[in-house]
């Protein structure tokens, strides 16, 4: 079923930021996820694609450092990992932005984007906040990603969706994250907020990064996919370069594949009933 | 907070060159009312005003200097308070903790008949056990705070009774007046200096000091950005590595120390302490602090208007009595005030963030 093998000449070009082969995961005995492998290399995006209950957050909680695997390998940089805690994971360069816990509504831009890496100056009781460095560096490092503010003072609430998951985004750059994992970062937003994520999850990428985005839109992640993993009730249900597959076919993949195909045929046949409900036709 | 999208905004894609040309619209009057205690400066002028005007002797010096001794009484604790509702939560316990620790510094001086500063400093350790205490059960149990501090506020009300009954058999502790080290304990607590002719009593000072203290702490640390996270949105923060449990503890730490200060005070400018006393007050503080700008919610406020809310009140509590009204109305204004000063702020800050 995979085709992302290693003799392709893209994966030749180095080791993996992020590599999971065949990673299985079982809570009691119920299986979340079974022989699910995955690439993450720098510069590009790997996307993970599944309805409801296919894996997704399972897989994405296990290269965050929330859950360890059960069965097969997980590498970062070559070495095996086997990550404790989100901080760990943070230490090696693996950044998540969930999309409900990313930002604290009331507080203004620049102390959510420090928030928990604060700089400071100053020794001892003096220690203080570098207030002046913080504001300048948000401004500039989300003018670098295109996000121009108004004010960096106002409360992040008082963004839209779209724009906080990129201060989101933004924030893991600025911090050497090597590896991004969104989790379905256009899930809650409207078209065009949708395209201004896309744009700054493939600034990420130029940025160097190795992208995971997960998500349940085949045109979203078309767009800026370089691999797609498609999951299905816990297993690898397809495995794809972008070079290998055409948007139809990802999107027919992603909605169901045969299954789709089968439902087509029986309503066919099911067209033209005789009635509706009551009233007969002559 | 939703996350759904508001309709699709137009979104800024290139750099504009100047970059504030926007904020111009953004007047000085915006600015402060984004501030939160713009609603108790609000408020402050017009009592003061109406005070001014209603009493004569209300802008004597004299009069002025004990509506501020009034005031530092209740701000000494509305400050740390106000930083803890800030980090999201309530301490009902804040009320009886001060004659707690009044009664633990006491008793310890008079029953190992110890110089009074050895009871001074059990006291400020007992007291800050028990803000520990506090911020443990609400970091381990994951129970609301309103319920563990109520729970800590029954059970130090009945420790208070129950000891001080026990060990001196009376409702009140026995006097400490004369025991050695009383005299400079009370230069620290409850002594007050002549500025000017004018009357200023050390509370006051201890009071600036808070206010200062806890606003540094608030706008210029790295705590204090843990603080408003905590209070704003507990998960996010941990998610950034925010030492959540760590803040929390440390907030209900300083409630415990200011009450530390304020029931020293109560106990050398007494010298003797009614075991009963300070149910009720927590209420004051938490007024205070809500008045001042502080969400019910957590994530929002400020400590300086936390003490332009106690200010409100030590208007209020004195200037009835110059005005020489009855002062049972004062508890009716109080409630009044909170209900007032919260729509105020509600509105103010509905202004403030849609002329964004």
């Amino acid at each position: 079923m995979s085709t992302a093998t290693e003799s392709d000449p893209r994966t030749e070009a180095g080791t993996p930021l992020v590599e999971l082969s065949d990673v299985s995961k079982y809570y009691g005995n119920v299986k979340a996820l079974e022989g699910v492998s995955l690439e993450v290399h720098a510069g590009e995006i790997s996307c993970v694609l599944g309805d409801n209950g296919a894996g997704k957050s399972t897989l994405i909680k296990i290269i965050a450092g929330l859950h360890q695997h059960d069965a097969g390998s997980f590498t970062i940089e070559g070495e095996e990992a086997r990550l404790s805690s989100p901080r760990e994971a943070l230490d090696r360069g693996i950044a998540t932005v969930y999309q409900d816990l990313a930002v604290v509504p009331l507080m203004p831009v620049w102390r959510n984007f420090f928030l928990g890496s604060e700089p400071t100056k100053g020794f001892g009781p003096f220690k203080h906040l570098d207030a002046r460095a913080m504001r300048e560096t948000t401004r500039s490092e989300l003018l670098r990603m295109g996000i121009d503010l108004r004010d960096v003072d106002q409360p992040i609430g008082t963004l839209s969706g779209g724009e906080r998951q990129c201060v989101a985004i933004a924030r893991a750059v600025y911090f050497g994250a090597k590896v991004l994992v969104l989790d379905e970062p256009t899930a809650a937003l409207g078209v065009k907020q949708s395209g201004v994520v896309l744009k700054y999850v493939a600034a990420a990428r130029d940025a160097g990064l190795g992208v995971v985005l997960i998500t349940h839109n085949p045109h979203h992640a078309y767009l800026v996919g370089d691999r797609f993993v498609l999951l299905k009730r816990g297993t690898m249900a397809g495995s794809h370069l972008k070079s290998e597959i055409a948007l139809e076919e990802l999107t027919r993949q992603m909605a169901g594949g045969s299954e789709l195909e089968q439902l087509s045929h029986e309503l066919e046949r099911a067209q033209g009933p005789e009635h509706l409900g009551g009233h007969p036709m002559h | 907070m939703s996350t759904a999208a508001p309709p699709a905004e137009p979104q800024p894609t290139e750099p504009t060159e100047g970059p504030d040309e926007r904020l111009v619209h953004r007047s000085l009057a915006r600015r402060l009312m984004g501030r939160p205690e713009l609603g108790a400066v609000v408020g402050a002028i017009a009592v003061f005003l109406f005070f001014s005007f209603a009493a004569d002797t209300f802008l004597q010096a004299d009069s002025l200097s004990t509506v501020l001794y009034a005031s530092s009484t209740i701000g000494i604790m509305a400050v740390p308070v106000a930083l803890l509702m800030i980090g999201g939560e309530f301490d009902l316990s804040a009320g009886v903790m001060v004659v707690s620790s009044a009664l633990i510094s006491s008793m310890f001086s008079y029953q190992m008949t110890a110089n009074t500063w050895v009871g001074v400093g059990v006291s400020l350790l007992v007291t800050l056990a028990i803000g520990v205490f506090n911020g443990f059960l609400l970091t381990r149990t994951k129970l609301p705070s309103f319920i563990i501090t109520l729970g800590t506020f029954f059970m130090l009300t009945g420790l208070n009774l129950g000891f001080t009954k026990l060990i001196s058999g009376t409702v009140s502790t026995k006097s400490i007046a004369d025991m050695e080290g009383f005299e400079s304990a009370r230069v620290l607590f409850a002594s007050h200096l002549t500025i000017g002719g004018v009357d200023i009593q050390v509370t006051i000072l201890w009071w600036i000091a808070l206010i200062a203290l806890a606003t540094w702490i608030l706008l210029r640390t790295r705590v204090g950005n843990w603080i408003f996270a905590v209070g704003g949105n507990a998960d996010a923060a941990r998610a950034v590595g925010v030492p959540v449990t760590k803040t929390k503890i440390g907030l209900y730490m300083g409630v415990a120390f200011a009450a530390w200060i304020s029931g020293q005070h109560l106990l050398f400018s007494y010298d003797a302490i009614q075991s009963g006393d300070g149910v009720g007050n927590e209420f004051l503080y938490i007024i205070a602090a809500a008045v001042g700008g502080c969400l019910m919610t957590g994530g929002y406020g400020s400590a300086i208007g936390a003490a332009v809310g106690a200010f409100i009140f030590g208007m209020t509590s004195k200037g009835i009595v110059y005005a020489q009204w009855n002062p049972d109305w004062y508890k009716f204004f109080l409630g009044a005030m909170l209900l007032l000063a919260t729509l105020l702020n509600a509105w103010v800050r509905k202004r403030a963030e849609a002329s964004k």
